[in-house]
This record gives C-alpha cells, sequence and structure tokens, in this order.
C-alpha cells in the first residue's frame, strides 16, 4: 500500500512539475507584457505584478512599421494557405484512396521534405525571385511558407479522408450520384475539418517563419522579420510585447488544432 | 477512356505537389551549390567562397556551437519527452489535457522563445529575481553576458529545449501507442512496480521511436538561428546566424550560400540515415 501511494505522488509531482515547466514562461511573458515601462526595470522583479497596463502594448503597436508588419503577415499567410491546401490536398486525398506507381516515392518526398530545413534556401531564391521581379513581395514570401507547410497540410489532409469510408461514396454512385457529385456530397463534408486544421497550422507556420522571411523581405516584412530586424535597437519593453502579440495568436490557433497535431510525428500502424 | 481517366487521377491529384516541390526545393539546391561555387559576378567554379568560410573567423565558432548545442539539447529534450509521455502514458484523469499542455510550445516560433526567455535570463530578469529573493546571489549576475559562454549557452538550451521537446513527445506518443497494453498490465498484475514495468517492458518496446526521436530532433536542429540571436546575438555564432549575416549585412550571397551548403548537406546526410533507418516506418499517410 505505502509503495502504491509513494507511486502515485512521484506520478503527480512530476506531472505537475513538468506542466509547470510548460507553462510558467507563458505566464511570465504575458505579465512582463503588461507591466507599466517603467517598471519593467524592477529588481528584484515581483512575480505578481503590483499594476498592469496596456500603455506599452498600444506604444509597440503605435510605433513605425507595427501595424503594417501585421498586415503583412496576415496577407502572406493567407496566400500561403491558398496555395498549400490547394495543392496538398489533392495529394494528400490521393495518399488516402489510391495505390498507384510511385505512392512510396512520393510519400518519402513528403517525409524528407517535412524535416528538410526549407528556410535556408531562401538564400539561393533571394536571387531568383530578384530575376523574376518578386523579391520583397508577399507573393513570393508566401511561395516560401507554402512549400514548407505543404508535407504538412499533406498529412493532415490525407489522414482526415483514411477515415472517410470509400463503400458511402460508391453507395451514392450507384444510386446514379456523379463521381465528383458522389465526392463533394459524400466524402468531402466529414473530411472538412480536416481542412480547415490543415489551413490553421499553415497560418501558424507562416506567422512563426523568420528566417526566410527576413532573407526574402526589406520593406515588405511580416511581423517576425519586422522584430528580428529592430531586435539590436529596441528597448527591451517593446521586444516583451513583442513576444506576446507573436506568441498570443499562433497559440489561440494552434488550441484549435490541438487533436491534428498529435499525428504529424512519428510512426503508426 | 473513362478507365483511362479513373488510371490517371492519383497521378493528376499528386503532380501538383511534386511539381511545387521539385522547383522550391530541388533547383533552389542545386542553385545553391552553383551560387557557392562561383565567385562575385560569375566565372568559373571556384572553391573561393568555401575559401572565404573556413578562414572566416565566425566559422569553426558556428560550427562547434551549433553541434554544442544540438549535443546537449537533443538528449536533454529525449529525457524530458519521455517522463512526458510517460506520465501521460499512465492514464491519469487528466491525461488528455496533460498532452495538451505538454504540446503548447510548439505553437512559439523560435524568435518568440528566445523573447519569452530573454524576459527569464536578463539581467533584470525573473531568474536573477528568484535567486536574489531567496539569498543565492546578491546581485543580478550577467547570464547573456558576451563574456559568458556557459549562462549563454545555458539560456539558449532551455529555450530551445522548451519550444521544441513538444515533437519528441509526439514521436513518443506514437511509439507507446504501439505497445501492446496487456503486456504492460500483465506485469502490473504480476506485482511489477511502474518503474520495473517502465525500465524493463516499455523501453526496450520504445527504442525504435527513441532513436527516430533523436535521429529527428537532431536534423531539426542543425538550422538553430533566431533564438540564439535573440539571447546571445552574435556573441554565440551559428551556422544558419552567419548564413544570414552574411547575406543580409555582408551583402555575399556566394560566402552566404556555402554556409548554406553546410547546413543542407548536414540535413540531407541526416534525412539519408533516417530513411536507411526507420525506412517508412513513419508512414506519411497509412491506410
Amino acid at each position: 500500500m505505502n509503495a502504491r501511494v509513494l507511486d502515485r505522488s512521484l506520478l503527480y509531482s512530476s506531472a505537475v512539475i513538468l506542466a509547470v515547466w510548460v507553462l510558467v514562461p507563458f505566464y511570465l511573458i504575458a505579465v512582463s507584457a503588461f507591466t507599466p515601462q517603467p517598471q519593467i526595470l524592477d529588481y528584484p522583479k515581483p512575480l505578481v505584478p503590483s499594476s498592469l497596463t496596456v500603455a506599452t502594448l498600444q506604444l509597440f503597436l503605435e510605433s513605425g512599421g507595427i501595424v503594417p508588419s501585421v498586415l503583412n503577415s496576415v496577407v502572406v499567410a493567407s496566400l500561403a494557405i491558398v496555395i498549400s491546401v490547394g495543392l496538398g490536398a489533392p495529394a494528400g486525398f490521393a495518399l488516402a484512396r489510391f495505390r498507384f506507381r510511385g505512392r512510396g516515392t512520393f510519400q518519402a518526398v513528403v517525409l524528407a521534405a517535412k524535416m528538410f530545413p526549407l528556410a535556408i534556401l531562401a538564400i539561393p531564391l533571394a536571387v531568383t525571385f530578384l530575376q523574376l521581379g518578386i523579391y520583397d513581395s508577399l507573393i513570393g514570401l508566401a511561395i516560401v511558407h507554402a512549400a514548407i507547410a505543404l508535407p504538412f497540410v499533406v498529412l493532415i489532409v490525407g489522414g482526415v479522408f483514411v477515415a472517410v469510408s470509400r463503400e458511402l461514396e460508391e453507395a451514392a454512385e450507384t444510386l446514379g450520384s456523379s463521381r465528383w457529385g458522389a465526392f463533394v456530397r459524400i466524402a468531402l463534408p466529414p473530411a472538412m475539418p480536416g481542412f480547415v486544421a490543415a489551413a490553421i497550422f499553415t497560418f501558424v507556420i507562416s506567422w512563426n517563419e523568420v528566417f526566410a522571411a527576413s532573407i526574402l523581405t526589406v520593406r515588405m516584412r511580416t511581423l517576425p522579420a519586422q522584430v528580428f530586424a529592430s531586435l539590436s535597437t529596441s528597448p527591451l519593453a517593446f521586444k516583451l510585447v513583442a513576444g506576446l502579440v507573436m506568441v498570443l495568436p499562433a497559440v489561440l490557433f494552434f488550441v484549435l488544432i490541438r487533436r491534428y497535431v498529435t499525428k504529424l510525428w512519428g510512426a503508426r500502424g | 477512356m473513362r478507365r483511362r481517366a479513373e488510371k490517371l487521377l492519383p497521378f493528376t491529384l499528386v503532380l501538383p505537389s511534386m511539381a511545387f516541390l521539385a522547383v522550391l526545393v530541388l533547383v533552389p539546391t542545386f542553385q545553391v551549390l552553383y551560387l557557392s561555387l562561383v565567385a562575385e559576378g560569375g566565372g568559373d567554379l571556384t572553391l573561393e567562397n568555401f575559401r572565404r568560410m573556413l578562414a572566416d573567423l565566425s566559422f569553426s565558432d558556428a560550427l562547434r556551437n551549433t553541434l554544442l548545442l544540438l549535443i546537449v539539447i537533443v538528449p536533454l529534450q529525449v529525457a524530458l519527452a519521455l517522463a512526458m509521455a510517460l506520465v501521460i502514458n499512465s492514464r491519469l484523469r487528466a491525461h488528455r489535457w496533460l498532452q495538451y499542455v505538454y504540446m503548447l510550445p510548439l505553437a512559439v516560433s523560435d524568435l518568440a522563445a528566445g523573447i519569452v526567455w530573454l524576459a527569464v535570463f536578463t539581467e533584470r530578469g525573473y531568474l536573477n529575481s528568484a535567486l536574489q529573493s531567496v539569498g543565492i546571489i546578491d546581485r543580478p549576475a550577467l547570464w547573456l553576458s558576451f563574456d559568458n559562454f556557459a549562462g549563454l549557452l545555458t539560456a539558449v538550451v532551455i529555450a530551445e529545449s522548451w519550444r521544441t521537446t513538444a515533437i519528441v513527445l509526439v514521436i513518443l506518443l506514437a511509439g507507446l501507442a504501439l505497445i501492446p497494453r496487456d503486456l504492460v498490465e500483465t506485469a502490473e498484475l504480476f506485482g511489477a512496480s511502474r518503474l520495473r514495468r517502465n525500465v524493463l517492458i516499455v523501453l526496450p518496446l520504445l527504442r525504435p521511436s527513441l532513436q527516430s526521436a533523436l535521429l529527428v530532433r537532431t536534423i531539426l536542429a542543425l538550422p538553430i538561428f533566431a533564438v540564439v540571436l535573440v539571447l546571445a546575438g552574435r556573441n554565440m555564432p551559428v551556422l544558419a546566424g552567419e548564413a544570414y549575416t552574411w547575406y543580409a549585412n555582408n551583402r555575399n550571397e556566394h560566402v552566404a550560400a556555402a554556409y548554406a551548403v553546410v547546413i543542407l548537406g548536414l540535413s540531407a546526410v541526416g534525412i539519408i540515415a533516417y530513411l536507411r533507418a526507420h525506412g517508412m516506418r513513419e508512414a506519411v499517410v497509412e491506410r
């Protein structure tokens, strides 16, 4: 009995310690961002601040280049969603539905692309983009972000179509529905959450990406590129606010698609 | 006619993705090789850019730091993720929620993670505040000073471990799901403690996943960039940081390309090793 109590308390305390390790930094960045600017240099800093304010956040958002960079981020992410879901979703469907020659090769390509540091390729792409006239443009960056997200879109969409039964679709076809009609009416609706999840995942990837964004843009900077470019010149209070502004949307969206994320890495079956 | 279209359908569906990846991965990969092998302004193939990279004072530091970070961070993450995975796998009442909580930092970018931990490690940050209030130090310690390599290393290791341990966790959870539960339950029935069950049954069966997680995280750690630049600036050069500096500050895409070739080459070696060791075990879309 004693051993069991010990075992339980060990288990629970590990669970709590690990959760604290994960969650406390989120708390600290949030508190830092809302601490009045003079108090940010208080020392020793209290774990619970005496007062909170949105003044620093307001100042940050009003400072040059921030709002445009947020808009750029949203536009780049939206374009990246259109491209990566538009191209990746059909491929995911094909992997889920058909056995075809080259299926294994394509799976290997997707697996390799998932791990390959695509953002580093921004260096040669910058040269090409200059020639094509899409250097320092939102669409140029969106294309790169779409490529980074594509393997994950294939995975998520493929994963949901695997779960959609082919038989129902076939039944609809024998009852006179066209192939396309059966797909749209029977297979697509249950797979919709997968499309949404793939879009959100692409958004988070694009919203977070900094290396390619910093290489490929100069005036059309996204938020991370803007924050990164002004790292050495911006005061600590601004950096902390920028941290929260970058973290918050990503975390909120991530919570929405938490069930899908568990399926993006690791062996199955 | 209809049957032929039917046969071609999967190819039609996959082709756009393949073409897109070819244009955005294969072409630039050859191009970066070419860029690194020609001098500024074009001309004959030369090793001059690699010579300049090797002669660069920061190169050996950057290579050493990147590998050092990887060697420290990856095993630490696997240990942390293993603890998380075993806690989740013990099916506590809240185990689903715990899993989502543990995965949360995965949403944070490397840049933002650096800033989050800057709040902790900066001179008047939370770490010094905590240490001072319990009396371990009597004035702020300079964790992120240029002459405190151990401090810089600690900060980057902690920030990056915090952010990306969840990838390892996801891989290990997938591996744990493959272990037959009745095996573990039988052991429990015969009175084996949790420690014995984990050490004697779960860990050996989890070995392929542990290996896979080690390799995947190693590959993903090679382009480590913004988290280092936020916390250490260029006091701790890393490969991707130097590639960026050569491109953006020194305006020399050829030496930048040489750095990129090093990063991409190391990643390619890692990916090939992964595919050879694990093949398609990590099935991408399995029916």
